[in-house]
């Protein structure tokens, strides 16, 4: 299904008042993992809003398609999407990481509605999403499970237990993603812990691999169709080159914005910064969209 | 759980605990479509073959690859199947702790862990392969029922009875024969409740594992030789802990000695002095088993041996602290 231009403004509208959310979000909380948050927006956004195959009204509908945040803390981006969408009270969020509240900074699937793996500790999420695709398998049933891995995650040998087995059991009806912002707490990826050569990484274990700009709404979407129409029986990794703190420019592909907090002065300068992005992509999509 | 088991103590004898567990598996399988099994290259030793040949289509086997065995399993039991993962304690407490904890047990997903080569039961193969630490791990994991069978036969009742009951399981099992203690399956097996195996009012040995029949050898021994009275109680059920029980034999008996093939610190003796502690009344306590050290190599009888956990050892503290002292607390009205 090739995006459309009209699809495509809606998505990017839809993206920015997520990312809008987002910051909201983090300033409300005080702080939060608002860089890794930014920058998997658009790979959310692409997923709810035009992709994922869910009933807003029976969370657990068995046929649903499944998502599995592997980079759990990028919650501060996905509370808004499941709030948005209408699986939880949009009032939460300004409950986000505060003492009682039921959304901490990584969800927990047994209090949020709509999550489909609590995660957090990193490596975790491919594994279960390898479960997840399997069951489908066995249990008959037709429904997709997506996942997004953060690419310092992929420093944990779990991940690549993971690939191994989603290769061997040919799990296509898996489709994965890494939010490659090549950022991560203590640096950048390249000098903490060297991915590269990350996608012949992802080949070598036995993955389709497409290698996109993650912040890109027409290159996410061609990737995902790839990935749906997939007819081999190599599982698909999406490596999504994205920017870090995406939408907000003082922040943008800066590694200490991991976790950050944004005063008065701060937040309304984000908000603008947020505007003056979301025109420049406004006429992206109106110039390259057909 | 009452009735079911199809095993006698002489068959059981026959079989390897593992190997009843295996012949369990089928059972649940042949029953239960949705009933999986999972390894980590350990099908053998884990005596899980016959289910991969009878449901190969449900048999996974990940590699040499615990952590994301557990992955895998929480995923699938979210969608609907009843994973049962099986290979050594010290990996699934271990090497894989943080994907029990997070994934199956902090997800409370129905999955159910069959540790085997529990303890020092894979004697010779050293310290990296036994599992003295496991029962610190799982009890502190929040959701996960910890199951310690004394033989083969309670490993059957243990496999049934988590599969009846929703929710994360952990099962230490050991590597090889275990000696039988119950004649048959049907001696009312409760998840939670302890079995008492031995009458006594003397003292009372809380045992789990192999170690309980080990116990009753020695209660029988003390009996003749030393006209004691000795209660002993398969503390099956690590978590939840039958506090009821562990009360009464504070109450009935004053002195307890607890017994098992781990660490003496955070397993079964730290569950029962908890217990005790808490209890506000007074008790003479011991706990035996590996003394927060790592086992010698060797066959498993002759480290339980060296370790003091067997028959020989229990007699030898029994003695000792029958003769130990403690403040009598004079207050018995407001005990029960």
């Amino acid at each position: 299904m090739p995006l459309t231009k009209a699809e495509w403004l809606a998505l990017e509208k839809k993206a920015n008042e997520l990312r809008n959310l987002c910051l909201d979000t983090t300033y409300w909380a005080g702080s939060g993992h608002i860089g890794g948050g930014l920058s998997v927006m658009d790979i959310l956004t692409v997923l709810y809003y035009k992709y994922m195959n869910i009933k807003v009204e029976d969370p657990k509908w068995d046929d649903r398609d499944r998502f599995i945040l592997s980079k759990g803390h990028a919650g501060i981006a996905y509370a808004p999407v499941l709030c948005d969408k209408g699986f939880n009270d949009k009032e939460m969020l300004k409950t986000f990481n505060l003492s009682g509240s039921k959304m901490g900074m990584h969800l927990d699937s047994n209090k949020v509605v709509g999550v489909d793996a609590s995660t957090g500790s990193l490596g975790h999420g491919m594994s279960i999403a390898v479960g997840t695709a399997l069951a489908a398998r066995l249990l008959g049933k037709d429904y997709k499970t997506y996942v997004v891995l953060g690419d310092g995650e992929c420093d944990e040998g779990s991940n690549w237990e993971a690939a191994m087995s989603a290769s061997h059991y040919k799990v296509t009806n898996m489709i994965s993603f890494v939010d490659r912002n090549k950022c991560m707490i203590d640096g950048r990826t390249e000098d903490v812990m060297k991915l590269e050569p990350f996608c012949d990484k992802w080949t070598a274990f036995g993955f389709i691999v497409k290698e996109i700009d993650g912040n890109n709404i027409k290159e996410l979407c061609e990737a995902i169709d790839f990935a749906l129409e997939n007819k081999t029986d190599k599982p698909v990794m999406i490596v999504c080159n994205t920017l870090k703190g995406c939408g907000i420019d003082f922040i943008e592909d800066n590694y200490l914005w991991h976790y950050g907090a944004f005063d008065d002065e701060k937040y309304h300068k984000a908000k603008d910064a947020l505007a003056a992005s979301y025109a420049k992509r406004v006429a992206r999509a109106e110039k390259e969209g057909v | 759980m009452a009735g079911g088991m199809t095993y006698t103590a002489v068959e059981s004898e026959s079989l390897q605990t593992a190997e009843i567990y295996g012949k369990a598996l089928v059972e649940l399988g042949e029953k239960h479509p949705e009933v999986v099994a999972l390894t980590a290259d350990l099908g053998k030793s884990t005596k899980i073959g016959e289910f991969q040949k009878k449901f190969p289509d449900r048999f996974f086997n990940v590699g040499i690859a615990e952590q994301n065995m557990f992955g895998v399993a929480a995923g699938m039991a979210r969608a609907g199947l009843t994973p049962f993962l099986s290979t050594f304690s010290q990996f699934a407490s271990l090497r894989a702790a943080d994907q029990l904890s997070t994934d199956l047990c902090y997800q409370n997903v129905n999955a159910k862990v069959i540790a085997t080569h529990s303890g020092t039961s894979f004697g010779q193969a050293g310290s990296t392969h036994h599992a003295i630490s496991d029962l610190a791990v799982t009890r502190s994991i929040p959701n996960l029922t910890v199951i310690c069978p004394a033989d083969g036969i309670e490993t059957y009742n243990a496999v049934m009875a988590a599969y009846e009951t929703p929710g994360p399981f952990y099962i230490r099992i050991n590597r090889g024969f275990d000696r039988t203690l119950y004649k048959d399956g049907n001696y009312g097996f409760e998840i939670g409740k302890a079995v008492e195996v031995h009458q006594g009012t003397d003292l009372t040995i809380i045992a789990c594992g192999s170690c309980v029949f080990q116990a009753v050898q020695a209660a029988d021994f003390l009996d003749k030789a030393d006209g004691l009275k000795i209660r002993v109680l398969d503390m099956h059920t690590i978590k939840p802990i039958d506090r009821d029980a562990i009360v009464k034999a504070v109450m009935d008996t004053r002195r307890i000695i607890t017994v098992e093939d781990h660490n003496v610190l955070g397993g079964l003796g730290s569950a029962v002095a908890e217990v005790v502690v808490e209890s506000g009344k007074g008790c003479a306590f011991k706990k035996l088993g590996v003394p927060d050290k790592f086992a010698p190599i060797g066959l498993h009888e002759d480290i339980m041996s060296e370790l003091g956990i067997d028959a020989n050892g229990i007699i030898e503290a029994v003695r000792e602290v029958m003769h130990a002292d403690f403040e009598l607390d004079e207050d018995w009205d407001d005990e029960m």
